[in-house]
C-alpha cells in the first residue's frame, strides 16, 4: 500500500503554493504514509490543540510556518492556551517557570492568531456557531473535541494531535485513514445501562463516571451504550467522551437511540455481532467514583467546573443553583472554566454578574488544570468534571471529590466537603 | 544466555537518520508527555525504569504511549540534544514520529525510528551496542 497523491498534492508538496505549504504537505503526507493510508481527504475545518506551551519546540514550529508565509485554508478554531489573554493576572506569574510559560503562551497564541486561525481558545469547539455536519471529513486534536466531534456531529476525524493539525489546516488535508473510514466507526464492545435508575440516569455526575468506564473497559475501541434515555443532552454526552477518552483513548462512541450512527444497537454494530456485552451497574458506578475521588481531607479549598469548556446550559444550571444558596464560605475559590464566545451568551443572557457578585471566578482561554491558576497551598478540590479528576491530581499535586453540581455548590457554602458515596442506585 | 542481536535485524523506517547507541529497553512502555523530563530522564513514578535517561540511548518499548503532546516534549528533547539516539517499537506512534519528523525539519537533527516484529524485539537486549540505519523503507539494526 502506498499513498497515491492527486497532481494538486503533488504540486503542494513541490513548493508551487509556498514553503510553509510544502513544509505542512510533507508532515501530513509522512504521516499518512506511517497510518497506511493510500490517499488524503479534503477536510472541511480543522481544531488545534498546539496552542499551550510546553517549550520552545512548539513556539519554533508554529513561527517558522508564519515566517514561511503559512495561513490556514479551512476555517480553523484554537484550543485552550497558557493564559486567559482576558485575565492576564489570573494565571500565576510568581516562580521564573510561571513567567517563562505566561510569555512563551501568550508568544505562541500570538503565532496562531497570525496563521488566521480564529480567536476561540476553547476546548469545546462544537458549542459555537457553524458546527461541522454529519458524514463530513474534519482534522481535529484534543482528545475530547475529537470524541465529540465523532461520536455526538457525525463528523469524521481521527486522533490528530499536536503540529499535524497545523499541518492539516494550512493543506486543508488530512490521510484517509482511523476513523474517516467506515470500518473503523463501528461499535465493537457494548455497554448494557439498563439497571440503572430513572433517579441515576437523572444525576449529571453519571455521565462521567459512566464515560471514565468506558474508557476503562473500550480503551481505543468504540463503546455502544444501550439503555441511557433519548433525551440525554450534549452537556452529558460531553461528560461521557471527555473521561472515556482521559480514562481510555475513546475516540468514538455510540447512544444507541441518541447518537446519528446508533439508530439500533444492529446499525452502531455493523460486522461486530458478537462484540462483548458489559453491564454496568450502579455498584460499579458509585466504585468507580470513589476511584476517581481521592480527596481523604474534610476541609475544601476550591471547586472547579467546567472541563471541558462549560456550556451556556451548564452556567445556567450553576446559576439557578447558586443564587438561592447561602455564600460561598471563606477560603473556598469557586471556578468555572468556558470559552469567550459563551461567556459573551451568558453575560448577555445577565447570568454573569450575579455569579461574580456570589464569589465565582471564571477562567477563559484557558483552563484550571493546564496552568497555574489555583491558589498555592490548595489540597482538595470539588468537580463535576471526570477529566479534571482524572488529570489534576497529576497535574497539580491535589486531591479531587468528583461530585453534582448540587454538592459541589453545598460544599462551597460550608467549606466542608460533603458528597453521598452511594449516590448510584 | 540471554539472546542478542547475532544477525542483523530487518523493520521498516518510520523516520529516517542513522544511529549507533547502547540500548535502553523498557519494561512497559513510557509517555513522553508526563513521564519523560526536560533533562530527559522517566519522571514517571509509576514506571519500572523510573530515573533512567532516554538521552543519546536507542530507546527500545513496544508501543508508543500517552498523550498526543508527547509530540512536543520529544521535539523539545531533540532541540536541546537530550533526545534518544533512535527509537526501536513494534507498532508505528503518530505521536512519536510527528515529534521526530517535525524537529527535523525545525533543527535538521534527525532521530530514525524503526519497528520491528515482536519475535525481532525480544532479540534486542538492554545495554548492548546496535546502529540503525535506513534504505528506502527498510530499516536495518545491527550489533556491535
Amino acid at each position: 500500500m502506498t499513498l497515491t497523491l492527486t497532481p494538486e498534492e503533488q504540486a503542494m508538496l513541490a513548493g508551487e503554493h509556498g514553503p510553509a505549504v510544502a513544509l505542512s504537505m510533507r508532515i501530513v503526507t509522512e504521516i499518512g504514509r506511517i497510518r497506511g493510508a493510500t490517499q488524503l481527504v479534503d477536510i472541511d475545518s480543522v481544531h488545534i490543540d498546539g496552542c499551550i506551551f510546553y517549550g520552545q519546540a512548539g513556539l519554533d514550529y508554529a513561527q517558522k510556518m508564519v515566517e514561511l508565509g503559512g495561513r490556514v485554508a479551512v476555517p480553523t478554531t484554537v484550543n485552550v492556551g497558557s493564559v486567559d489573554l482576558i485575565h492576564p493576572t489570573l494565571v500565576l506569574q510568581n516562580t521564573d517557570r510561571e513567567k517563562w510559560v505566561a510569555q512563551g503562551g501568550r508568544d505562541l497564541m500570538q503565532a496562531y492568531v497570525d496563521l488566521g486561525c480564529r480567536q476561540t481558545w476553547t476546548c469545546a469547539p462544537y458549542q459555537m456557531d457553524s458546527r461541522p455536519e454529519v458524514g463530513r471529513h474534519i482534522a481535529w486534536a484534543e482528545s475530547n473535541a475529537i470524541v465529540f466531534a465523532n461520536s455526538v456531529l457525525g463528523a469524521r476525524t481521527d486522533r490528530y494531535g499536536d503540529f499535524v493539525d497545523l499541518a492539516a489546516a494550512i493543506t486543508g488535508k488530512a490521510p484517509a485513514g482511523g476513523l474517516h473510514l467506515d470500518e473503523h466507526r463501528y461499535g465493537d464492545v457494548v455497554l448494557d445501562c439498563t439497571s440503572l435508575s430513572a433517579e441515576t440516569l437523572a444525576l449529571d455526575v453519571t455521565y462521567p463516571v459512566l464515560g471514565y468506564l468506558a474508557g476503562a473497559i473500550a480503551g481505543v475501541s468504540n463503546p455502544v451504550f444501550v439503555g441511557l434515555p433519548a433525551d440525554v443532552s450534549e452537556d452529558d454526552l460531553k461528560a461521557i467522551g471527555a473521561a472515556a477518552a482521559s480514562s481510555g483513548g475513546v475516540a468514538l462512541f455510540h447512544v444507541v437511540g441518541r447518537t446519528p450512527e446508533a439508530p439500533t444497537l444492529e446499525v452502531a454494530l455493523g460486522p461486530n455481532t458478537d462484540a462483548p456485552v458489559h453491564h454496568i451497574t450502579a455498584q460499579r458506578l458509585n466504585a468507580a467514583r470513589q476511584e476517581l475521588s481521592t480527596a481523604r481531607v474534610d476541609r475544601l479549598d476550591a471547586v472547579s467546573l467546567g472541563t471541558p469548556h462549560a456550556s451556556v446550559d451548564e452556567i445556567e444550571q450553576a446559576h439557578d443553583a447558586i443564587v438561592d444558596s447561602a455564600p460561598l464560605a471563606d477560603g473556598v475559590a469557586f471556578y468555572i472554566s468556558t470559552g469567550r464566545s459563551v461567556f459573551a451568551e451568558c453575560e448577555r443572557r445577565g447570568l454573569i454578574a450575579p455569579l461574580e457578585e456570589w464569589g465565582v471566578t471564571f477562567v477563559l482561554d484557558t483552563c484550571t488544570y493546564v496552568t497555574s491558576i489555583l491558589r498555592p497551598g490548595t489540597r482538595a478540590v470539588m468537580t463535576n468534571s471526570g477529566k479534571w479528576a482524572h488529570y489534576a491530581p497529576g497535574n497539580l499535586g491535589i486531591d479531587v471529590v468528583l461530585a453534582t453540581l448540587e454538592e459541589c455548590v453545598a460544599s462551597a457554602t460550608t467549606g466542608r466537603i460533603t458528597w453521598n458515596r452511594e449516590l448510584f442506585t | 544466555m540471554s539472546p542478542t542481536i547475532d544477525s542483523v535485524i530487518t523493520g521498516t523506517r518510520i523516520t529516517s537518520g542513522e544511529a549507533t547507541a547502547a540500548v535502553l529497553k523498557l519494561d512497559a512502555p513510557v509517555s513522553f508527555w508526563g513521564g519523560i523530563g526536560p533533562e530527559g530522564t522517566i519522571i514517571d513514578v509509576h514506571h519500572p525504569q523510573h530515573g533512567a535517561t532516554v538521552t543519546g540511548r536507542v530507546l527500545v518499548m513496544r508501543t508508543g504511549r500517552g498523550s498526543s503532546s508527547g509530540t512536543y516534549v520529544l521535539a523539545e528533547l531533540i532541540r536541546l540534544g537530550l533526545a534518544p539516539a533512535g527509537i526501536i517499537l513494534t507498532e508505528p506512534d503518530g505521536i512519536i514520529a510527528t515529534g521526530a519528523l517535525v524537529a527535523a525539519e525545525l533543527y535538521g537533527t534527525q532521530v530514525p525510528i524503526a519497528v520491528v516484529s515482536a519475535g525481532d524485539y525480544d532479540r534486542i537486549e538492554d545495554g548492548e551496542s546496535v546502529t540503525i540505519t535506513m534504505d528506502g523503507d527498510t530499516a536495518f539494526i545491527a550489533s556491535q
